[in-house]
């Protein structure tokens, strides 16, 4: 039993440390919002003319283009958080502060779960926050819809902060993390089904086609964009699912000092 | 017969290829000050790193007060409280926020770590500053808050990777004397690197590491001894 509360006032304490960062650092919070706004309320607006969705599951009747893409700035919230979780580890790891959370007498791999949910909880509040300014733009689902996001946006959080974990584990400085910007984030987020449909990449190319559709963001947006409208999408969901699984079970393995970085940084 | 504090039998390490530490062996009494003296780069960081499993040695045996580090990975790091040598606080959080999170990693909650923290808090003269955020203390401070932080679970080995660096010359003066008389008023070691001479007291152990292999362990009068200096400052020299 007492294990049990050591674990349990361990998880507490990593997810509660995350949120009061997240709370005392208003510049995160803002720009966390203001960047899927700005898709929403200028990009959006631009294409809305433009670009003409057709009639495609989940949704049952034509709709404006900002509704379409709603779901993938919800998938970018949580890759930009989840790769800021990634980024403020490697930073914490440089710092030093990483060091207390790995010194301390749990399981590693508990810690790094606990630092994952923690991440998710991050972005759960700036999803929901952007929900509710989006729900004023008439981007505006059945409220049903934002209890079935729910587990929808845990499954989805859980996969893109595990990916996150999982490049925070070989990237050995801050400087590397550009790259990540350029080789991680803009390829998964412009490469899936966020700002199009994936039969419109289809008609382009039959190779972009194929990779978006394989591409674990893709999974996730579309988990999110059915979970809205309150139907379950199984293939995204067990994709998603299995992407987490392999992610975090890389990272687990990058953070254990006798087989991942730490060991190829120094094994005697 | 008591159990040490701390026991390294024949671990070696390298980077690579690169050897950092070789066939090292020695034993910390469970009570007492040892100083681990090198100069820069003789393997004091990267010997900390394994006694506190952030680096997995291939070679060696390392017990903290008698759990293998491997094996009892959870008994022997509930043993060890640290202080690394750059600042592990989070300077967003206050000074109690900080000292809480370590308390609830380490298994203390509620009432206790309360009283815990209130405890080393006073005991180093913070607790009315415990409101205040890190980034607000001075280098002094913060390396005296580390250093509550790190008593918070009564540990039976405090480890402190060149605590004073950084700090200025009163700074730095309080916080030897204050870590002398510490081993002195509880059960607990403290195994502190570092590569000043003056922070050592003559009631401290020594153990000299250059290149990686151990050159001397023994007392202040003993190192003079086998050195025939009259200084630790010169019997340093001569063994690195």
């Amino acid at each position: 039993m007492r294990i049990l509360i050591h674990y349990w006032r361990a998880f507490w304490a990593v997810v509660n440390r995350e949120l009061l960062r997240f709370l005392k650092q208003t510049g995160r919070f803002v720009s966390a919002l203001v960047r899927p706004l700005v898709w929403l309320f200028i990009f959006a607006a631009g294409f809305r003319s433009v670009l003409g969705i057709a009639i495609i599951p989940p949704y049952e009747t034509y709709i404006t283009y900002p509704v379409y893409i709603a779901p993938g700035l919800i998938g970018m919230i949580q890759l930009f958080n989840g790769m800021q979780s990634s980024l403020s580890m490697v930073y914490d790891r440089e710092m030093g502060s990483m060091r207390m959370l790995l010194v301390s007498p749990l399981p590693r791999w508990y810690l790094l779960w606990s630092k994952l949910m923690a991440g998710v909880f991050v972005s759960l509040v700036q999803v929901y926050v952007f929900l509710a300014i989006a729900w004023f733009y008439e981007v505006q689902a059945p409220w049903q819809g934002y209890l079935w996001l729910f587990p929808a946006l845990l499954l989805s959080g859980l996969m893109l902060g595990a990916l996150g974990l999982l490049l925070s584990s070989f990237i050995k400085q801050l400087e590397n993390f550009a790259g990540v910007m350029n080789f991680v984030i803009f390829p998964m987020f412009f490469m899936s089904s966020a700002l199009y449909p994936l039969w419109k990449i289809k008609e382009s190319s039959p190779l972009l086609y194929q990779l978006a559709r394989y591409n674990p963001f893709t999974q996730a947006v579309e988990l999110i964009r059915f979970a809205l409208y309150q139907q379950f999408n199984e293939t995204a969901c067990y994709f998603t699912l299995a992407a987490f699984v392999i992610f975090l079970g890389v990272a687990i393995l990058g953070y254990n000092p006798s087989k991942g970085m730490m060991a190829r940084k120094g094994g005697a | 017969m008591s159990i040490p504090a701390l026991s390294v039998e024949n671990l070696s390490f390298a980077y690579g290829k690169k050897p950092v530490l070789q066939n090292l062996d020695f034993a910390i009494p469970e009570q007492g000050c040892t100083i681990l003296l090198g100069p820069n780069g003789a393997g004091k960081s990267t010997l900390f790193a394994l006694i506190t499993r952030l680096y997995d040695s291939r070679q060696g045996r390392i017990a903290i007060a008698g759990f293998d580090v491997k094996k009892q990975q959870r008994k022997a790091l509930a043993s060890l409280g640290v202080v690394f040598q750059q600042t592990t606080l989070d300077m967003n959080l206050s000074v109690e926020q900080n000292l809480s999170y370590y308390a609830a990693l380490h298994g203390l909650g509620g009432q206790r770590a309360r009283l815990r923290i209130r405890q080393e808090l006073e005991r180093l003269e913070l607790f009315e500053r415990r409101k205040e955020r890190v980034a607000k203390l001075n280098g002094g401070h913060r390396r005296r808050v580390e250093i509550a932080r790190a008593l918070l679970t009564e540990p039976r080995l405090l480890l402190l990777d060149e605590p004073t660096v950084g700090l200025d010359v009163h700074s730095r003066n309080a916080l030897v004397s204050y870590l002398h008389e510490l081993v002195k008023q509880r059960p607990l070691a403290i195994f502190w690197a570092t590569h000043l001479i003056d922070e050592i007291d003559d009631q401290d152990r020594l153990l000299v590491l250059h290149q990686g292999q151990l050159k001397f362990q023994g007392t202040v009068p003993e190192v003079l001894e086998a050195t025939r200096q009259d200084s630790i400052g010169d019997a340093f020299f001569q063994l690195t």
